[in-house]
């Protein structure tokens, strides 16, 4: 499992993420909301060791990611990026290097890499994709194929960085879905989004971040209530009972 | 229509090799072969396999043409694979080794050894090489020390490229005979280029070519950027720091007996990897191959287009390059851009 205490972080000159302390509990999907610039992708960052923690530590079962090399932090936990280069390579290629961190200096993918580079294309329904270029495919198909690749790194925590932005609505429905699959599996999956409903509803727990700080970080129904959301989005989120469960929806704020 | 050409010659894989392959043979062959004065393909063979060295026609094959096809192949090579590496590392398809100023830097310091040093003519790989590295990192410091776009960091080389070539100038101009052993050091040829002076260049490019190959992997992943390569569990920072290193081994060594040619880093690569994809161990490889036939050919024309008169290869390779480019960048309108 991994742990943050007291991290404080952020770019030089700039902190970006202050005094926050969460665990990214196995079986269970976070969701990271709050504005542009609140600090929730700098958290990932410096979950994975992409950014030094200035204050705090960022912990693997119990050890210092400081103390870790980079392929062991690779091997534990796996980040689906927000932006990606997209090199004209074969999909299942792309998958496969999901592998690297388990790749001894000069060796091949093994067969077995192949196995599982597969397996999670079946996972993100991409599998039919396997013999296209990426440059070839949707949107939504590519970002199946770069989930796929995360997983194949075959991770107990698995970091998502915005994966429903610029997605149709049926792909982003699909990505929630994985993230459930994943959790039932008995991963930690931490995802940060924008769209409070769909974070309301597919969430298991829900991190709310307002100027890099965490203010709250409990179960849909106890942020709901809390009425946390309505002060740092400034709008009204209400919750409504529907023959599909509790549904969640924002509305302007009146003065 | 990218995709259909990547999954033909998937298919045919072994018969792309194979051919290419051949065709670097029939170039070389080529190239040995033909020039101003007329030699048969018995007197070559004859000369090749050691029967027969005293004769003019073997001299010209083993003192003239010999090593200007091996230094032809080599820099060729070189310049090629330097440019592939310079293209991933910098995640930026302008990038060159001629483009962003580390061939001129490397030639700075050839020029300057030559002036300061002339009997050290041993060093000057060496020295190209530190020159090369000097050029690569103050690249590499531009990029990412400011976090310059694409676009900055190529103009930054055109600057910088500048200010390096404007040092050759005046080392020429001060010490005009700094390099009388390298005709057309400005614009790159192979006149005069003898086997001992190509040895210790040719050996840190086949050197490099070995280890930069064995690395392609590392390649694959640093072209995912920089925040999945490190999530992959790869420290990118010294690996690309090796990978420059690498590049400036390639260039310098080619400028060090070529002087400055052009296009070879830029559009080699490029071409590549419209027909293979972007995978980098083929696209090493086939850099290796093309980069050779491509600077060959050109070095071959350069001799026979206006017999008995040469041309400096670097005009032809202006002449065929830039169009080439061009024709490049124009199609990719509309594509991925």
């Amino acid at each position: 499992m991994i742990q943050i205490q007291n991290l404080t972080t952020g770019y030089p000159g700039k902190v970006v993420v202050q005094d926050v302390s969460v665990d990214f509990l196995p079986g269970q999907v976070l969701v990271l909301l709050g504005p542009n610039g609140s600090g929730k992708s700098t958290l990932l960052k410096a979950a994975l060791g992409l950014l030094p923690a200035e204050q705090g530590t960022v912990l693997y079962d119990g050890v210092d990611i400081r103390q870790m090399k980079r392929k062991h932090v690779a091997q534990k936990a796996a980040f689906l990026t927000q932006s990606r280069n997209t090199p004209s390579i074969l999909s299942l290629r792309m998958v496969l290097h999901g592998r690297f961190p388990y790749l001894s200096y000069p060796r091949q993918y093994s067969k077995a890499d192949y196995a599982i580079a597969r397996k999670a294309m079946d996972v993100t329904g991409c599998r039919q994709h396997e013999n296209t270029n990426i440059n070839q495919l949707s949107g939504g198909q590519r970002q199946g194929v770069y989930l796929a690749m995360a997983l194949a790194q075959d991770t107990e925590t698995v970091f998502m960085d915005e994966p429903t932005t610029y997605l149709d609505i049926r792909r982003q429905l699909q990505i929630m879905e994985t993230a459930r699959t994943l959790a039932d599996e008995g991963k930690a999956v931490v995802l940060v989004l924008h769209d409070i409903s769909m974070a309301l509803r597919g969430a298991d727990r829900i991190g709310v971040f307002q100027d890099g700080r965490l203010l709250m970080c409990d179960t849909p129904e106890k942020v709901y209530e809390s009425g946390v959301l309505d002060g740092v989005f400034d709008v009204h989120v209400h919750c409504a009972e529907t023959p599909h469960g509790k549904q969640y929806y924002c509305v302007e704020r009146e003065e | 229509m990218n995709n259909l050409r990547i999954s033909s010659i998937r298919k045919h894989k072994s018969l792309f090799w194979i051919g290419l392959c051949l065709l670097t043979l029939l170039t070389a062959i080529l190239s040995i072969w033909t020039g101003s004065v007329n030699v048969s393909a018995q007197q070559v063979f004859a000369a090749l396999i050691g029967q027969d060295t005293t004769s003019t026609a073997a001299r010209i094959v083993l003192f003239t043409r010999l090593p200007r096809t091996c230094a032809a192949m080599l820099a060729g090579a070189a310049l090629a694979v330097s440019g592939a590496v310079i293209q991933t590392v910098l995640n930026n398809p302008l990038a060159s080794p001629g483009v962003i100023g580390v061939n001129s830097s490397a030639g700075l310091g050839v020029a300057l050894v030559c002036a300061a040093a002339p009997t050290a003519q041993r060093f000057t790989p060496l020295v190209a090489f530190l020159g090369a590295l000097a050029g690569v990192l103050l690249i590499l410091g531009l990029s990412q020390g400011t976090g310059a776009s694409r676009m900055t960091v190529v103009l930054a080389g055109v600057a910088i490229s500048n200010l390096f070539s404007a040092g050759i100038d005046g080392v020429i101009t001060l010490v005009p005979d700094a390099l009388n052993g390298i005709t057309d050091f400005r614009i790159g040829g192979f006149t005069g280029v003898t086997m001992r002076q190509l040895a210790p260049a040719a050996w840190m490019i086949l050197g490099s070519l070995a280890i930069v190959l064995t690395l392609s992997q590392q390649l694959d992943i640093l072209a995912l950027g920089s925040d999945t390569a490190q999530s992959l569990g790869m420290s990118v920072k010294p690996v690309r720091f090796l990978l420059l290193v690498l590049a400036a081994a390639l260039a310098g060594a080619a400028v060090s007996f070529a002087g400055l040619l052009s296009f070879v880093g830029l559009i080699v690569p490029h071409a590549v990897r419209r027909i293979l994809g972007e995978d980098n161990l083929p696209v090493l490889a086939a850099s290796i191959l093309g980069g050779g036939i491509f600077v060959t050919l050109c070095d071959l024309l350069a001799r026979v287009l206006f017999a008995p008169f040469e041309l400096p290869v670097g005009i032809v390779l202006a002449f065929t390059g830039a169009p080439f480019f061009l024709w490049l960048l124009l199609r990719q309108k509309g594509g991925r851009g």
